[in-house]
């Protein structure tokens, strides 16, 4: 049963981990770029617990539990390590300043919203705002690994992007629990393998900075 | 009882004209106290700013030989807009006298006033301070100011009207539920709230360290009742503004009209009760938070205006839902 509160309550946390999003891209320390996508990571558990809630879909409990303990802790805890492991330079270095990122962010979301509205014409209220909010946070992560220079903040945005695929995919009804697993394991050995990558980077480059690999390119 | 039917409409509105002026000063001295209490310090009592203000009353006013009129002029200015704005804005019933003229823009026009005054007195001596104070207080109402624009246009696009005392019968009549725009509104107006207040973190109310100052810089040279009308206006203002999140986001307990004496004294305690939430929420944030490097007042009042945008943009989707 659909009542109005749940409804609301269920596009509420879809747009608080959109403004997780938009937060990622506002902060200028690493471990505050950490900490944001931690509680991004804590805002989608709570979304997918919500609409396993509403959807009377127990798997998505599980999914939820998923989120909460590899996105919400183990990979923010793992960034963490590295960082500090890797003594990086803590401040977040932008390829564009941080109010343009902000408005090309906003204009992103416009663009989703005027994607998603008219394709879903037919689905349910509920799946249809949520995917509008989902493909925003998809778009948001793109944003962030475009206009970031430093690898972990790339990473972090990579994470966020798909953050934003899960909360569509708890929203969309009947998603197979398989798909979600595949996912968020997959996602931690991308962890894995970014983290043996930023120690061969750094060792070849003594930065984490990935302007430095662009003059390794071939055609220039 | 057969009072004529204007009666009860304009004695509230006398009670509210009395009563946003007299707590003012608490607010702002229980918003002290608090603070130096997570500091670990005693710090004054919250009636200070009271006897502040009568000190400042007593002393003479020293005025500079450079200064003209509008030096003189521009401290009764700044108060009578800060505390006409503080009358417009219910608190404790929306049967107010002034409530069909109470419009939410009009609102940040009479704030745009009393800043446009205060900004010409910090020029009008001629010192640094009053011009780099004006040049930064320009800098966050430039910025400011369409924010709070924003949020009162997704406001009223949810309640199809600008003016408080309609919205609050709007959400009062159960017509709103819990709308993800209004939450984007909130953290919009929250942010434009600390800026327009100078508060940490866009400026610190209790320093005059020559770097930071935004508000103290303009008011540098002013002393006695001038320094007092200022100072109680920054207080109406904070005040004010604390009302108006109140009003708009958390109406519950205010008085309707045709009301009768009880429920005007449970919407009195409810509105006491608001104010002290948010003056507690704000000496917290405060304390909990540094202060922000001038340069970066534009990312800040940015994201209020980006966040009253996406307000607006949202109240779309679920229309077009």
């Amino acid at each position: 049963m659909l009542t109005a509160l749940s409804y609301d309550l269920a596009h509420l946390i879809g747009a608080t981990v959109l403004m997780a999003g938009f937060a990622l891209l506002y902060q200028r320390r690493l471990f505050a770029v950490l900490n944001t996508f931690s509680f991004q990571a804590l805002a989608l558990a709570a979304a997918a617990a919500w609409q396993a809630h509403i959807q009377h879909a127990p798997h998505l409990y599980f999914t939820a539990a998923i989120a909460l303990v590899f996105k919400a802790m183990i990979v923010p805890f793992a960034l963490h390590w590295l960082v500090e492991r890797l003594g990086i330079h803590r401040t977040v270095e932008t390829a564009l300043s941080i109010g343009w990122t902000m408005i090309i962010g906003v204009a992103l979301v416009a663009l989703s919203i005027l994607l998603v509205l008219p394709v879903t014409a037919h689905s349910a209220a509920l799946t249809r705002e949520s995917l509008a909010l989902a493909m925003s946070v998809v778009l948001l992560g793109m944003l962030m690994m475009i206009t970031r220079r430093n690898a972990v903040t790339q990473v972090v945005g990579f994470m966020a992007l798909e953050n934003g695929l899960i909360l569509a995919a708890v929203s969309a009804k009947g998603m197979p629990l398989v798909v979600e697993i595949s996912v968020a394991f997959s996602v931690l050995v991308a962890m894995t393998l970014f983290g043996i990558f930023f120690f061969r980077i750094r060792e070849r480059f003594d930065s984490l900075d990935l302007n430095y690999i662009e003059t390794f390119r071939g055609d220039r | 009882m057969n009072h004529h039917p204007l009666f009860a409409p304009i004695l509230w509105q006398v009670l509210q004209i009395v009563l946003a002026l007299a707590t003012a000063p608490l607010v702002t001295g229980y918003v002290r106290w608090f603070k130096a209490r997570l500091n670990g310090r005693r710090g004054p009592s919250p009636f200070q700013p009271y006897r502040d203000l009568y000190r400042l009353t007593q002393k003479e006013a020293v005025i500079a030989h450079s200064a003209s009129w509008i030096f003189r002029a521009a401290p009764y200015v700044v108060f009578a807009s800060a505390w006409l704005a503080a009358c417009l804005i219910p608190t404790f019933t929306t049967n107010i006298f002034l409530a069909p003229a109470a419009d939410m823009i009009a609102l940040v026009a009479l704030l745009a006033v009393g800043r446009f005054w205060l900004a010409l007195a910090g020029m009008d001596v001629g010192t640094a301070f009053g011009g780099i104070g004006a040049s930064r207080e320009m800098l966050i109402a430039s910025l400011a100011e369409p924010a709070m624009l924003m949020i009162t246009f997704s406001l009223s696009l949810v309640s199809g009207t600008t003016q408080p005392a309609q919205i609050v019968a709007f959400v009062l009549g159960g017509n709103v539920g819990v709308e993800v725009s209004i939450g984007l509104a909130l953290a919009a107006m929250i942010m434009v709230a600390i800026a327009e207040n100078g508060r940490v973190p866009i400026d610190n109310p209790a320093t005059h360290l020559e770097l930071t100052m935004v508000h103290e810089a303009m008011v540098l040279e002013y002393s006695g009742r001038h320094l007092a009308m200022i100072e109680a206006a920054a207080m109406v203002k904070l005040t004010l503004y604390m009302a108006l999140i109140a009003c708009l986001f958390a109406p519950w307990g205010m008085a309707q009209p045709g009301a009768g004496p009880e429920g005007v004294l449970v919407g009195m305690g409810s509105f006491l009760g608001k104010l002290w939430m948010l003056a507690t929420a704000l000496a917290l944030f405060e304390t909990a938070i540094a202060k922000m490097r001038v340069f970066r007042y534009a990312d800040f009042l940015g994201g209020a205006l980006l966040l009253g945008l996406l307000a607006t943009i949202f109240l779309y989707v679920s229309e077009a839902v």
